[in-house]
């Protein structure tokens, strides 16, 4: 534990000494697609007269960006090293040509690696009658730490909410004037494996890793506006290779979860489904792919090709509804397991129940109505938020993870290790103990 | 119906496609290739060290050096020797021939010679070393001519000395010899040690003199300290060592108004002011007596 709050807090320092640079890079390491953007932080004025900082939107500028096709990662988690630290070059590489400087630092996320959300509390006596950041570093160290179990490390560690004596809701306490602090604190923990691999994969890149975040939470960041941040609103990152969950309130993550099914999985359904090899399969979904079936569509006859020279093989056709019929069950099964996951996190009880669909995956035809009949009427399709800079070809709702990082990069919200560890904590505690006898007693 | 597909020529395709991941080493060298230092340093410090590196070693061989600086010489010496910068005639201005004779002689023998082959300073300076020459310019004119523009020294006075007659300015400054007194007879002579010094007195002396100049042979420097007219007769006029000129014009006063050196006497004496005296010649003073014995 301790270790890990100095990595996440070496990490932090890596961020300001990249933003000081002017350039860093954010690494969206997924099942499908790993993209990487350049951000140049210039930390100017907004170009336009009458918009304000838009949320330090506004004082960086993508200045490269480049996608390769995934390899060696499935279900979000490196599984072939090699492959996967190739792949990272081929996409760090390409920014960096289109961007025309070098990065050294990165920030990633990762999809996968099965994050688990812990709710905590923590509750001190403030020292000095006002609340200092020392006591908020006391109250999220005071909180309870649960037995997440060996192998586990800890990703996210965000204070949601301060309550001082009886008024809770407080987003900054600091100042103010009470007795008895107490905070909740949402924890996110993943396999610590896989973060990991990640890591030795960006390592073996020459790069420096300046943050790490849940691809889930990101995705939230970057699809979900700004009243259903406020209010209550889960998003649904549909990637390649697992579906990632997050929901919000009051601006900050309370749950993140993820499903490992994804669009990858479809794929694969109609690959054997089919007959055909993953390739076609994909691009058939992508072309052809829906999850409604009408009339029209038993009509509509797909050429599905094949390359054996066999001309009954090669000549083989199947109707659009065929396709449906194959992709629906996944894509239900998708949204069912998502359902599961919500209501396990007591999603029902959020005062607004907004549900917004993002990632490559939402992009089927149909899935919004398909969605509102597992997951309940107020479903919308997200896309990421307009950042300057981003090449059209990636605004699409694929590159919410991407764009959700850019904004975490720019603006992070303060976890645990942004605060100092009390006193206490320090091994240099008994020097301490000695100079405060001493100044007890002369 | 059948499918012209199958006939379309492929690319045949064997396994994967090609990998299009950078290897790790160009990665690298593109990253490498990306800092500011190093391709700054690939721009310019490269070519510098390189060509720094040639040049060094090819001066590094005397032969070469030598072989550089022959045709350095041969460069400069095809500019210098342009028919725009050769001098081939010299006006001498203001210089009798027989000064001119000498400044030619501090000239190059070869006279088609390159501006820059001169030294005019040094010219310049050796003419004005000339007792004769009071100042010198010598420059080039346009044109290829050499000019050499001489103020002469004026001669004032003739100095007898040991070793003969001098020309003396009105400064003091000896500008030549004469062979005889007669040579240059328009001069006043004066002679003695530490004449040569005082020569602005005499001149003044010379001037007060004027109403007998014609009788004037020369003013003659007593033991550095007094001057002595010497009239024709033999006749002296013993001047004071101070003011000399106002006793000079009391003499003249003096013979103006009494002829006085009209008469035969030998010296007027006015080194004393109040008593001026003057000494008879031999055969008057005999004359003298004989007029005084008959009375």
């Amino acid at each position: 534990m301790g270790q890990l709050y100095q990595t996440q807090r070496a990490m932090r320092h890596m961020r300001k000494a990249a933003m000081q640079r002017g350039v860093i890079a954010i690494l969206d390491v997924g099942t499908s697609k790993i993209a990487c953007l350049v951000l140049r932080f210039d930390g100017d004025a907004p170009a336009l007269e009458g918009v304000g900082s838009m949320a330090g939107q506004s004082n960086f500028r993508i200045i490269g960006a480049a996608t390769t096709r995934s390899r060696g990662v499935s279900f979000g988690e490196v599984a072939a090293m090699a492959e996967t630290e190739r792949a990272i070059r081929t996409a760090v590489q390409a920014a960096q040509k289109m961007a025309g400087v070098r990065v050294d630092h990165v920030i990633a996320t990762l999809s996968g690696a099965r994050p688990r959300s812990y709710g905590l509390d923590g509750e001190v006596e403030v020292e000095a009658g006002q609340v200092t950041g020392g006591d908020i570093g006391r109250v999220l160290a005071a909180c309870e730490m649960p037995d997440y179990g060996d192998g586990r490390e800890v990703l996210h560690a965000q204070p949601v909410n301060f309550a001082l004596d009886h008024r809770s809701g407080l987003a900054d306490p600091r100042g103010q004037i009470g007795q008895r602090l107490t905070t909740d604190m949402h924890l996110l923990t993943v396999d610590a494996t896989a973060i990991e691999n990640l890591l030795y994969c960006i390592k073996r890149c020459d790069l420096e890793v300046a943050g790490l975040a849940s691809s889930a939470y990101v995705s939230g960041v970057s699809s979900l506006v700004e009243d259903e941040q406020e209010l209550g609103a889960a998003c649904i990152d549909m990637g390649g290779g697992s579906t990632g969950i997050s929901v919000f309130i009051r601006k900050h993550m309370i749950y993140a979860d993820s499903v490992r099914m994804g669009g990858d999985h479809v794929t694969s359904d109609i690959s054997m489904g089919l007959q055909v090899p993953m390739a076609t399969a994909e691009r058939i979904k992508t072309f052809y792919g829906g999850v409604v079936a009408t009339g029209m569509d038993d009509r509509e006859m797909i050429e599905i090709g094949g390359d054996t020279g066999d001309w009954e093989h090669d000549r083989r056709t199947v109707s659009r509804a065929e396709l449906i019929g194959i992709m629906r069950p996944r894509v239900e099964e998708i949204l069912e397991e998502v359902r599961q996951r919500l209501d396990a996190a007591g999603f029902e009880h959020l005062p607004s129940q907004q549900i917004v669909l993002t990632g490559g995956g939402s992009q089927i035809p149909g899935l919004d109505g398909l969605a509102t009949r597992i997951l309940g009427q107020q479903v919308r399709l997200g896309r990421p938020l307009r950042v300057q800079g981003l090449p059209q070809a990636a605004t699409g709702p694929a590159f919410a993870g991407s764009v959700g990082l850019c904004l975490f990069a720019a603006h992070p919200q303060d976890e645990w290790w942004d605060f100092d560890v009390p006193a206490e904590k320090y091994p240099a505690r008994s020097f301490k103990r000695a100079f405060k006898w001493f100044k007890d007693n002369w | 119906m059948r499918s012209l597909k199958s006939l379309l020529r492929r690319e045949p395709q064997y396994g994967m496609r090609r990998d299009p991941a950078p290897t790790r080493w160009g990665y690298r060298y593109q990253r490498l290739m990306l800092t500011p230092a190093f391709r700054i340093g690939m721009r310019f410090g490269l070519p510098v060290l390189g060509v720094a590196l040639v040049g060094g070693i090819w001066f590094g061989q005397a032969d070469n050096r030598a072989a550089f600086a022959a045709q350095l010489d041969r460069i400069k010496a095809t500019i210098q020797q342009r028919p725009e910068f050769m001098v081939g005639a010299v006006e001498i201005d203001g210089a009798e021939p027989a000064l001119a004779a000498a400044i030619k002689s501090f000239l190059p023998e070869t006279m088609p010679i390159s501006s820059f082959d001169l030294d005019l300073p040094e010219i310049r300076t050796r003419i004005r070393e000339l007792t004769a020459v009071a100042d010198a310019t010598v420059r080039v004119q346009p044109g290829g001519t050499l000019e050499i523009a001489v103020t002469q020294r004026v001669p004032v006075a003739v100095w007898r000395y040991v070793d003969g007659l001098r020309l003396v300015d009105a400064k003091g400054v000896m500008t030549g010899m004469i062979g005889q007194r007669s040579d240059r007879a328009d001069l006043p002579l004066i002679a003695g040690d530490g004449a040569r010094e005082k020569i602005d007195e005499a001149l003044a002396l010379f001037a007060a003199a004027a109403p007998v100049a014609d009788r004037v042979r020369g003013l003659v420097r007593m033991g550095e300290r007094r001057w002595d007219l010497v009239l024709d007769r033999d006749q002296r006029i013993l001047l004071p060592a101070a003011n000399p000129v106002p006793a000079l014009e009391r003499v003249m006063a003096l013979d103006g108004a009494e002829d006085m050196l009209a008469r035969d006497i030998a010296a007027v004496d006015i080194r004393n002011e109040d008593r001026p005296t003057i000494r008879l010649t031999e055969q008057a003073l005999v004359r003298l007596r004989r007029v005084s014995d008959n009375n």
